[in-house]
């Protein structure tokens, strides 16, 4: 799946941008936010704190407990600050 | 009629509320957002996911003109670096009577600040940070 980050999640992992293919039992956007913070110093700073980030599949805003369910994209990022 | 644009351009006021007045409309309704120098901010960054930003504006936009007797909404943000005084964001409603454009421009607003996947850092000189987003925005976005 490709993975996009924002922000300063972006600036913690160093790239905005990577495809990466989970296993299988990473079902929920939880679950891939838990297997990510495992992948390397900078993804494990960025998502330490899961009640920090925020989450969109597919580009629609998604709870963090929604499941993968085959989803091509999906960004992590923190809450944002438009306006 | 619907626009949305997202730019690292200035934003032209007077053109664009020409451009909602020439809609037919009673009254034009629009917000205005300026970077502030509050607590020695000297400019601002906007980021924000494309694609998903255009069509998270677009769907709000809808919403507003469904929602309201709406003859027209310009939703124009800016991205990039912009400085102290410098117009970041554009909400403009165009309505035969001014009570169904104040309201939708803001609704606009107000849903925009929750909606829509920008993200913002301040520069004090050299030194930049994100800027955290606020339980007052999601509280104000709630209650419409």
């Amino acid at each position: 799946m490709d993975l996009l980050y924002f922000a300063w999640v972006r600036e913690a992992v160093g790239i905005g941008q990577e495809q990466r293919d989970p296993p299988a039992a990473v079902g929920t956007v939880a679950e891939l936010i838990g297997w990510l913070s495992t992948q390397s110093p900078g993804h494990a700073e960025a998502f330490a704190d899961p009640a920090k980030l925020r989450a969109a599949i597919d580009q629609r805003f998604v709870p963090l407990d929604t499941p993968l369910n085959g989803a091509k994209e999906v960004a992590l990022f923190p809450p944002v600050t438009g306006g | 009629m619907i626009r949305v644009s997202i730019d690292p351009a200035p934003i032209e006021l007077a053109m664009e509320l020409s451009a909602l007045e020439e809609r037919g409309a009673g009254g034009v309704a629009s917000f205005t957002g300026v970077v502030r120098g509050d607590g020695g901010v000297t400019a601002l960054e906007l980021e924000h996911y494309p694609g998903m930003t255009e069509d998270a504006l677009c769907m709000l936009a809808e919403q507003a003109m469904d929602r309201w007797s709406l003859l027209g909404v310009t939703i124009l943000h800016r991205v990039g670096r912009m400085e102290v005084g410098e117009r970041i964001v554009f909400i403009g409603t165009a309505a035969a009577h001014r009570r169904e454009a104040l309201d939708a421009c803001a609704y606009l607003i107000d849903r925009l600040k929750t909606d829509a996947p920008f993200w913002k850092r301040e520069w004090r000189g050299e030194d930049a940070s994100w800027v955290e987003a606020r339980q007052s925005d999601a509280d104000a976005a709630a209650q419409w």
